[in-house]
């Protein structure tokens, strides 16, 4: 007759035992050390200068022409918000269709058609902020696909199979930068991959072609001489939700505590 | 041991090996775990090229150039060379092949974009030139007076 402490003791043995070999195949998993260790070909990754912006939104134009993404649906990959914090200590926001016409009114759009009239003199400080997908080192959006359907490159580009997505939107919940949305016409979950069509073939992407002002730039971190990877590693970079621990790799110049 | 035992045993054998048939035929061949591991790479890698053969619509300044070369070389010395001939053109999309597929926006809207005055001290957009298309001569194009590819010249004579 077994005790009931042999039987814990037992047990327990049994199951610290069985459990050692699982840690060894983890650690020493060949497949796992070597895309670890492989630091060939790019990272990709980008740079956006907030100084420089000045709203046009000719990006958020030829990136939704670029990468098909219905013109006059309210969705889209990339957008510009305008940031105006007046002398009340008040910080107005607003991204009319995603910046995807510029900002063609002074007034600011609190939604529902209406503006809000800011007077020039109460203006602390006004500026326009480019976003994107961060293409993160830890994309918590891939992390929730229940099925294989998001996933990240070797390259940093979280990229989305639409043949495969099952449209649960757990990855548009699971973004904390909201750059995921429903595709009104494939019924998929859709976000920016730094238009990999394009990089992939030596070109910029549709939106740092279409910028005018130097605003946007993309680059390969992996390459010490890339003139984005210089910027990165030697200016006052930063990055938005540090603490998400997400590790996104979109970095900005001249971001201000309004943004968010 | 008597077949009572063995017989929800079988049943259990079969439906494993129905699920196990099912997901062969199922799952593509080609996906797996890819470069970044099990959380982050699993996936179907045939999907990576699929994305890579998407269609480029903006050719970007350098294509037009082999073509309208004067028009290339007029902006490059004109104040507004840094944008891209299709900002405005439209993308090149079949363009020469399909002449037709050019979109060309000479719009008011257009050059609001970057021209609408916004006294905004912090950013670039404050000391930019700007009007206010509400007074600034509405109801004409921007081109009547304004030469697009160099804003020093006149615009369009009609």
């Amino acid at each position: 007759m077994i005790s009931r402490r042999s039987f814990c003791k037992k047990s327990l043995l049994f199951a610290g035992g069985l459990a050692i070999p699982l840690s060894c195949l983890e650690l020493f998993d060949p497949k796992r050390l070597l895309a670890e260790k492989d630091q060939k070909g790019p990272r990709w990754v980008f740079l956006v200068d907030t100084r420089k912006c000045v709203g046009c939104g000719f990006c958020v134009k030829g990136c939704k022409v670029e990468n098909e993404v219905p013109y006059d649906a309210n969705v889209t990959r990339t957008w510009v918000e305008r940031y105006v914090v007046t002398t009340d200590g008040k910080t107005h926001i607003d991204s009319p269709k995603g910046a995807r016409d510029g900002f063609p009114n002074k007034g600011i759009d609190i939604g529902h058609g209406k503006l809000e009239e800011i007077k020039d003199d109460d203006i602390d400080k006004a500026f326009f902020v480019p976003k994107l997908c961060n293409q993160c080192d830890n994309p918590p959006c891939v992390q929730v696909c229940p099925v294989g359907a998001t996933y990240q490159t070797a390259d940093g580009v979280v990229l989305i199979d639409r043949s495969w997505c099952i449209g649960c939107g757990y990855c548009i919940m699971g973004c904390p930068y909201g750059v995921r949305f429903f595709h009104p016409v494939f019924h998929v979950a859709e976000k920016c991959n730094f238009c990999y069509h394009r990089i992939t073939k030596g070109m910029q992407t549709a939106c740092v072609d279409s910028c005018a002002f130097g605003a946007r730039r993309v680059g390969n971190l992996r390459d010490p001489e890339d003139p984005v990877t210089k910027v990165i590693m030697t200016e006052r970079v930063n990055v938005l939700k540090e603490e998400y621990g997400t590790k996104p790799q979109v970095f900005y110049l001249g971001l201000s505590k309004e943004v968010k | 041991m008597k077949s009572h035992v063995w017989r929800p045993l079988f049943v259990v054998l079969v439906v494993i090996a129905l699920v196990l048939v099912a997901r062969t035929l199922l799952v593509p061949a080609d996906f797996g775990v890819g470069a970044r591991g099990y959380m982050y790479g699993w996936h179907r890698a045939g999907n990576e090229q699929q994305w890579k053969d998407m269609k480029v619509k903006y050719k970007t300044a350098a294509f037009c150039k082999d073509c309208h070369p004067d028009k290339y070389d007029e902006m490059k010395e004109s104040p507004h060379r840094n944008i891209n001939c299709e900002n405005c053109h439209g993308p090149a999309l079949n363009h020469p092949d399909d002449p037709k597929s050019l979109t060309i926006d000479r719009s008011r809207e257009l050059c609001a974009r970057c021209h609408t005055r916004l006294p905004y001290p912090n950013s670039g957009r404050g000391i930019m030139k700007g009007i206010d298309p509400k007074t600034h001569n509405v109801g004409l194009d921007c081109v009547t007076c304004h030469w697009p590819h160099d804003p020093r010249k006149e615009g369009h004579k009609k």
